[in-house]
């Protein structure tokens, strides 16, 4: 290292060695753009490009940094398996000494098929799971396994699994965030849909949660005197933080589009990086809640 | 190494005051408006935090929102002072130790002001909302290509003054500069090039060579170039070699092999591999620290007593243990087990203000006290600004590192106790920002503290040296004079 070209090859041949493991491979394995079907147990093309207004909504994101404070990225602990009795079969004695001989509760004979599907294990990990569910079967009995993510992530019900990188394929500006101020927002379109809740919380944020030390962000909105009638679009704000009489606040189209952005925020479709098991269909034609 | 060694009397060698004062026209560029940045990134970090205390200050104003202001304080800091006044030191450092005068002062005075010119273009655009959205990289393409113009332009010529050298094999402040000096336009340019032009790559590989960007630039640049100017000072001010070359070879490879990998976090939604090879990388670097300790502590063995300039060592000083400090805290929060609490946290702000204030901005704090002084000829109009600059400066990051570490620490834990709500968990950051928003106080006085000697000097510079010719030049003819 006494002469400059051996301090330049170093440097040239340490950076090569970096540059190929953190920019070139990445790129090789993930910068392909393809979308793929890869749910499981849907046929859903995942992932989708972001709809127009919530990729107008990005830039509004990225625009004001939003990204300092709040992360999107859903940490988890680990997978747990539920066992569900879906069908007890014809043998019902035969399952129920299982389930006895298990520990699982006390039942007899014909009243395992009540009340299907049942849980009959919870949080087990899948080692348990399949032990289990082998030995139903033998007895004739059908069983689902039910993916469980855990972690405190979930728990605080910041989104049903972790955050993969699937879940940023189609998005050109990733801005996973490095710091939690506040709260994950990777599945806040699932977590908070309501419109008018994201909008009055961008102007007031404490106008709808208590306390909230969110900056306000009133310059995305437009303070205007009503015209013959309000606007339809005019905020609901409670009285403390309304403007004077006369007057409405109303989202420019910059605060409609990053609301449009983070509905369009939800990591909750089932992976096989990420697997859980959704909940059931609804049986109506209503839309889920 | 040779920098102390008393100038000898062949005919063909420069004078150490001749070398110093070729480099007065670009230091002079890089370190005012390297000053002159530092204050105003502070006023805008000042400007940040105080949205965490009342959070209606300035809601009105696009231009003044958190996300903003923050991102400019942080690139003003980071491109303003710290690459640009790193920049000045390590042409002051090639110079002394190459023996060599400056090549074209003026070109790279040209290339500070292009720089800076980028610079102003890249923070106005920012404050508009053109921010990039990635860390430490938020400048947009159109400040980026003055930026790379003028870096390009300032090491071109910093690397045909090292070329100049009078002694060929390299000293070991000049490995760390030179490899430096070719390692910050290709991370630069790599990662401009994939995440800003107009056809960007897709998906999380853009965080991936964010990470790496971020790394490269915060652990590698700021490490290689602070631990020469570390290196050299230590020589300089205490008259003697440094312990151990070869040990000093180690610390530069485990630098440039293994910081390089660093910067993923363990939990980051990537390919599992990667986060895995980078958390062997962060973890390694704690040797990088522990070789750093080993030489310093040798070197000075018998008394740091006798430095000659008690001010600029001190402020060395503190830098090399707060280096220390900051690069055992990044290696630790590598471990996944301490990462699942520190990540995402004010701890890790706090280990990046440790390493790039308490390390890289005090070591060059401590060099331009040394340097100026040099190369003008004159001496600081006011020493006692230099003190408390002294004072503030470790105070303020010594707070701001405390507060933001346990608060930190205490935000990790918080976030996994599922009693306390999203609101409750915001609230209980509070008190340690509040304290934090301190040190950030401090700092800008001893920031504005620099900046006043600066322009004092410069004053003072001006009024010795080009008032008395500019009266002689503009001065009446005596009728004696004037030729009939």
């Amino acid at each position: 290292m006494r002469y400059g070209p051996y301090v330049f090859l170093a440097a040239f041949f340490a950076l090569a060695v970096s540059w190929f493991g953190f920019v070139l491979t990445p790129q090789v394995q993930l910068g392909r753009p393809v979308q793929e079907t890869n749910t499981v147990m849907k046929a859903d093309l995942y992932p989708q490009e972001r709809p127009g207004e919530a990729r107008q909504g990005l830039e509004i994101y990225r625009a004001n940094g939003c990204a300092y404070c709040h992360s999107q990225q859903v940490q988890q602990k680990g997978t747990l398996v539920n066992v569900v009795l879906t069908d007890a079969g014809k043998k019902t004695m035969d399952v129920a000494k299982v389930l006895n001989d298990e520990h699982l509760g006390s039942f007899s004979g014909p009243g395992v098929a009540a009340g299907l599907p049942k849980t009959l294990l919870q949080n087990a990990t899948m080692d348990q799971a399949v032990a289990l569910q082998s030995l139903l079967k033998n007895a004739g009995a059908k069983t689902d396994l039910h993916l469980v993510p855990i972690g405190s992530d979930i728990e605080r019900g910041w989104g049903k699994r972790r955050t993969v990188a699937q879940d940023f394929a189609a998005d050109a500006t990733v801005m996973p965030g490095s710091l939690r101020v506040g709260p994950d927002l990777a599945n806040v379109g699932e977590r908070l849909p309501d419109m008018n809740w994201q909008l009055m919380h961008l102007y007031a944020p404490r106008s709808v949660v208590k306390d909230s030390p969110m900056p306000s962000y009133a310059f995305l909105f437009e303070r205007r005197k009503i015209g013959s009638q309000p606007l339809a679009d005019a905020l609901a704000l409670p009285k403390e933080f309304a403007p004077a009489e006369g007057y409405e606040i109303v989202p420019k189209p910059e605060a409609k589009a990053l609301v449009a952005y983070l509905q369009s925020l939800r990591s909750d479709t089932p992976l096989y990086e990420a697997p859980l098991t959704p909940p059931p269909a609804p049986k109506t034609n209503a839309p889920a809640k | 190494m040779n920098a102390t060694s008393p100038t000898s009397s062949a005919s063909d060698s420069i004078s150490t005051a001749e070398i110093d004062a070729s480099c007065r026209v670009p230091l002079f560029t890089l370190f005012v408006s390297g000053a002159v940045w530092l204050v105003l990134g502070s006023i805008f970090g000042l400007l940040a935090s105080l949205k965490f205390h009342s959070p209606s200050f300035l809601s009105d104003c696009a231009w003044l929102t958190y996300g903003r202001v923050h991102a400019v304080a942080t690139n003003a800091f980071l491109y303003g002072f710290a690459l640009q006044a790193g920049l000045g030191v390590a042409l002051w450092i090639i110079a002394r130790t190459s023996q060599t005068r400056v090549a074209q002062p003026w070109m790279i005075a040209i290339g500070g002001k292009l720089w800076n010119l980028g610079l102003t273009i890249g923070l106005i655009g920012i404050l508009m909302g053109d921010s990039t959205g990635f860390e430490y990289l938020e400048i947009p393409r159109y400040g980026f290509v003055f930026l790379f113009l003028g870096y390009v332009l300032m090491t071109f010529f910093s690397l045909l003054t090292l070329h100049n050298r009078k002694e060929r094999a390299l000293g070991v402040s000049q490995w760390f500069l030179l490899a430096a000096l070719f390692w910050f336009p290709w991370v630069y340019f790599t990662a401009d090039y994939l995440l800003l032009s107009r056809a960007p790559i897709h998906g999380v590989t853009q965080v991936v060579v964010a990470w790496w960007y971020s790394a490269n630039l915060n652990l590698v640049w700021f490490g290689l170039v602070g631990l020469a100017i570390v290196f050299f000072f230590i020589q300089e001010l205490m008259k003697r070699p440094l312990y151990s070359r070869h040990l000093a070879l180690f610390t530069f490879w485990t630098i440039v092999l293994f910081a390089s990998w660093s910067g993923v976090p363990h939990s980051a939604p990537v390919p599992a591999w990667i986060p895995a090879l980078s958390t062997v990388g962060t973890v390694l670097t704690v040797v990088t620290a522990l070789s750093v300790i080993v030489n310093i502590r040798a070197t000075c063995a018998g008394g740091c007593s006798q430095t000659e300039n008690p001010p600029p060592g001190k402020f060395i000083a503190f830098g090399t243990m707060a280096f220390v400090v900051a690069w055992i805290a990044n290696a630790l929060s590598g471990i996944p087990e301490v990462a699942s609490v520190t990540n995402l946290t004010w701890f890790t702000v706090a280990q990046w203000q440790l390493n790039v204030f308490g390390f890289f901005a005090m070591a060059l704090f401590g060099a331009i006290y040394y340097i100026v002084p040099r190369v003008t000829g004159m001496e600081w109009p006011r020493a006692n600004f230099v003190k408390s600059h002294f004072w503030c400066a470790a105070i303020g990051i010594v707070v701001i590192a405390i507060s933001l570490a346990i608060g930190g620490i205490v935000q990790g834990f918080d976030w996994h106790d599922l009693k306390m709500t999203n609101v409750e968990v915001a609230k209980s950051q509070l008190n340690f920002l509040r304290i934090s928003t301190l040190g950030e106080l401090l700092i800008l006085i001893g920031n504005l503290l620099l900046l006043g000697n600066l322009i004092g000097l410069s004053v003072r510079y001006y009024k010795t040296h080009f008032v008395p010719v500019y009266r002689e030049v503009t001065a009446e003819l005596k009728p004696a004079e004037v030729k009939p």
